[in-house]
């Protein structure tokens, strides 16, 4: 069932990612972006990760893509011509994604014993040994809650990183001011 | 387990990015395929975080915070892009071609 429900949402997220590319309109572009960003929510759901589910909801879809819409519709961009490259481009384009989607297709023979035999270099141990981690944070989300078993880390061992980050948000609004301003 | 087919559709939505950035010239759409790129990333790192634990589900929130710093400045160089040349069409901004 789950599989399922996997696999129907990533063929939206798919499909309404290639409306997105091809879309003339910039503004059905952001809208088929946003469907795309819900499908990779649902889809978290099903790989057991429901706080970045709620995080891509409130973060993606409602602050980056409002973002997005509010920009295209203050500069006002209608149906103009259309902005997709000539064939030259296109085919350069074609070209090199068949090239890198082919090997990065190569990814979906992945299984967790192939993972835990390219881990270890051994096939003596079963995943459930090689991936202990793993079933470490099930029981921390049984026992603390989804957010815990991820706060729990992100402000013990990615405490650094964290604090990083609230520099970059300090930087960015500072830049995004200064380059928003009227005079550049 | 649902390891393969995540990776395959991460795979894929990651090449329609890249097709995106290559074949578009409007310079917000550009920016809404680097999303994409983004968020298929994210995808591998939730799938994986499955077995290697909590570690990527923090990665895929570092990256959120990064990919809204980047629209936000990204976002306000168009905006000062299109009052230089009134467009967003990368077409029109040939200032580096001599």
């Amino acid at each position: 069932m789950a599989d399922t429900i996997f696999m129907s949402l990533g063929t939206i997220a798919v499909l309404s990612a290639v409306f997105c590319i091809l879309q003339r309109n910039a503004l059905a572009s952001a809208i088929w972006l946003v469907l795309t960003m819900l499908a990779l929510a649902g889809m978290y759901l099903i790989l057991g990760a429901p706080f970045i589910a709620a995080i891509q909801v409130l973060v993606y879809t409602g602050a980056i893509m409002v973002l997005f819409i509010f920009v295209i519709m203050l500069l006002n961009l209608g149906e103009g011509g259309s902005d997709i490259r000539g064939p030259v481009g296109k085919a350069v384009g074609l070209v090199l994604t068949v090239g890198l989607g082919s090997f990065l297709l190569r990814l979906g023979g992945y299984d967790p014993a192939r993972l835990a035999f390219e881990l270890t270099g051994t096939t003596d141990l079963s995943p459930a040994a090689v991936f202990s981690a793993a079933e470490a944070g099930r029981q921390a989300a049984e026992s603390q809650g989804v957010v815990g078993a991820v706060a729990g880390p992100l402000f013990s061992t990615y405490l650094v990183p964290f604090e990083v980050t609230s520099i970059l948000l300090l930087a960015a609004i500072i830049g995004a001011v200064v380059l928003a301003k009227r005079k550049v | 387990m649902l390891l393969g087919p995540a990776l395959t559709l991460s795979a894929l939505l990651f090449a329609i990015g890249v097709v995106g950035v290559l074949i578009r010239r409007n310079a917000i759409v550009l920016f809404m395929c680097i999303e994409l790129m983004l968020n298929a990333v994210n995808l591998t790192f939730v799938a994986l975080s499955r077995y290697h634990g909590v570690g990527g589900q923090l990665m895929v929130f570092f990256v959120m915070a990064v990919a809204a710093a980047e629209a936000a400045v990204g976002l306000a160089i168009i905006l000062a892009v299109f009052r230089h040349t009134a467009s967003v069409d990368l077409k029109s901004n040939t200032l580096l071609q001599g």
